[in-house]
């Protein structure tokens, strides 16, 4: 398709060149942008696309065509640090925004402030889900420690919807117990029910609704929700623990892409358009959490109220939980060496 | 006495042919491996031995060379009875089987590892079957080896089937006139000719298996120390942006593998002048 488009532009601009137009008529060619992003996004963003396709044409009369790359969020990440053309990206952790900076300086240090709610206009949280019924009884985190139950969740070491599911077990048994030694203990009885540690969140779905295995599954809100409502209603339940993580998935301009393209106005714009009561709705249509609370009360019936914590406040902010936590020698590393 | 330190070829173009291929070779291959190589050697060597000697990773070493040497048995065995039935035997549906073996090669690694799981699972066709007799495949070490013998399969029968094609069956009947039994003839003919072929095959279908990751992530379970194979380890470190330390454990993964090809090979070349004496 690609192709039959740049044949559909490049014919365009022969055309216009044998008509001897000025280049101002070529400047009002469809723009593009590419926004990288992470998996589960997909149907929101074909859908806020359009929306604002419909908004810029409106407001500046000109065409815009995005372009979506999605994949998991940590090579996505990479693949931008390693030179992909993102305008923009919209990821799952801002971890992985941070490494644009870290490794590649091509976005600010403070680039998470320049955006509202942290630059994330829409959120999630970490919720259970159980199959029909709920045979095992699971309430709470407490039941993933239980020794006649199994737990799904993809590994946090490859997975960066992963790390959300264990920092949110984690900071349930901080606020519990009030005592980092327990949290670890708690955490790890939890990973010592798990019978199978897939690398990425789309396995770990499999392993759990297609195979079958596992008691229930720690799944984002808005994935679970997908699940629920693809893989059959009535086969899973939902379970919202008392209290959980808020995941904020960041999103950012890429500086350096935008500056060397010349379409930061036009990606800036992409972004606060998020933040509109439109596109709040439609992330809440698409099981996300919009930002804006007035309209999360729209959703009230679908979003019932958590306990919710940032990693800022369990963790003093992703760069210090992945420190500590997830990289090698990490927390993590400690736990896998003690049950296996 | 006179010395020629160059003999004119039939063809020329030694020249020219060679520095293409040096080129070739040094822009597909070298240059990427070097690349990696040097991430590697940015490290100390403290850095290095720590990162790849790890006991999660050792673990990891133990299951993806040994997983890969038994699937390529496998192969070899298996392989080469295909190989001997599609040569030697003319029946229904031959040129569907003979097509048929080439599909790992074109299948999603990936697509190949989830209908593995599907079959295999204690909830799958196969599994729930297994299971009885206390088998368990998917999510064991066994899975691993049954997903690395899928996709080596194609090598040892492509190797070995133009090369007894070319076998002659003269040879065959001339060692049974001299009054060597079929094991004999097997044993002494057969066998000695396919040699090298054999050996080439097991060699590509057990670096393929070391290398591969999609397939397997999905029947492995990749419990650590258990079921990980050594590039969903590479995978995690680059996942944290440990680029040395995942160059440093590929590292050790390609002079591994370097070292047994190489010696394959030489095995291959001594069977080979072995066999024409």
């Amino acid at each position: 398709m690609p192709r039959s488009r740049f044949s559909r532009l490049a014919l365009a601009g022969v055309t216009a060149l044998a008509l001897g137009l000025s280049g101002a008529a070529l400047a009002q060619q469809a723009a593009t942008l590419l926004n990288v992003s992470y998996d589960p996004t997909r149907e929101f963003y074909r859908e806020y696309n359009n929306a604002f396709a419909a908004h810029w044409v409106a407001e500046k009369g000109q065409r815009v065509n995005v372009r979506m790359s999605h994949g998991g969020s940590g090579s996505q990440a990479r693949s931008v640090i390693d030179g992909l053309d993102a305008d923009v990206v919209t990821l799952a952790l801002a971890y992985d925004v941070d490494a644009l900076h870290d490794r590649a300086q091509l976005i600010p240090e403070d680039w998470q402030t320049r955006l509202p709610q942290n630059s994330s206009p829409y959120t999630s949280t970490i919720v259970l889900l159980v199959r029909a019924g709920n045979p095992k009884n699971i309430r709470d985190w407490d039941d993933l420690v239980r020794k006649d139950v199994q737990v799904i969740t993809p590994n946090p070491k490859t997975s960066g919807g992963a790390r959300w599911n264990y920092l949110a077990a984690w900071g349930y048994a901080l606020e519990k117990f009030g005592d980092e030694d327990k949290a670890y203990e708690f955490v790890r009885d939890i990973f010592a029910n798990v019978p199978v540690l897939d690398p990425a969140a789309r396995g770990a779905t499999n392993t759990f609704v297609q195979r079958r295995i596992g008691d229930v599954f720690i799944a984002w809100e808005n994935e679970a929700f997908l699940a629920v409502e693809q893989l059959g209603q009535g086969q899973y339940e939902i379970v919202v623990p008392s209290v959980s993580i808020l995941a904020e998935p960041p999103v950012s301009v890429v500086d350096r892409n935008v500056d060397r393209k010349g379409t930061r106005e036009l990606a800036q714009a992409y972004l606060e358009f998020l933040y509109t009561d439109e596109a709040q709705r439609l992330a809440g249509k698409h099981y996300y959490r919009p930002s804006n609370p007035e309209i999360l009360a729209e959703f009230a019936e679908r979003f019932p109220e958590v306990n919710l914590h940032t990693v800022d406040e369990w963790f003093g902010g992703w760069r210090n939980a992945q420190e500590t936590h997830f990289n090698d020698g990490g927390v993590f590393d400690r736990i896998l060496a003690e049950i296996h | 006495m006179t010395l020629a330190l160059r003999q004119p070829s039939v063809i020329p173009g030694f020249g020219i042919t060679l520095g293409f291929t040096l080129f070739y070779m040094g822009l597909i291959l070298l240059i990427p491996i070097g690349a990696f190589l040097l991430y590697t050697a940015q490290m100390s060597w403290a850095d290095f031995w720590q990162a790849v000697s790890h006991r999660q990773v050792v673990a990891s070493y133990k299951l993806s060379f040994g997983a890969s040497l038994i699937a390529a048995l496998l192969n070899l065995v298996f392989g080469a009875i295909v190989a001997w039935v599609l040569v030697r035997y003319q029946f229904f549906g031959k040129r569907v089987i003979d097509a048929l073996v080439d599909l790992p090669f074109a299948m999603p690694t990936a697509v190949a590892g989830i209908a593995l799981v599907t079959l295999y699972a204690s909830t799958g066709w196969v599994g729930q079957y297994l299971e009885i007799l206390g088998l368990r495949v998917a999510y064991t070490q066994l899975g691993v080896v049954v997903a690395l013998t899928y996709i080596g399969l194609p090598f040892v029968v492509r190797t070995v089937q133009p090369v007894l094609e070319d076998l002659e069956r003269e040879l065959e009947e001339a060692s049974a006139i001299l009054g060597a039994n079929r094991l004999t003839t097997l044993r002494r003919v057969i066998l000695p000719a396919l040699l090298p072929a054999l050996l080439t095959g097991f060699a590509l279908a057990f670096a393929r298996a070391l290398g591969e990751y999609g397939s397997v992530i999905f029947i492995a379970g990749n419990l650590p120390f258990r079921t990980e194979i050594t590039p969903l380890l590479i995978v995690a470190k680059a996942e944290q942006y440990d680029y040395p330390g995942a160059a440093a454990i590929g590292t050790v993964m390609l002079l591994a593998a370097f070292v047994l090809l190489l010696l394959i090979n030489t095995l291959q070349w001594w069977t080979a002048r072995h066999s024409r004496r």
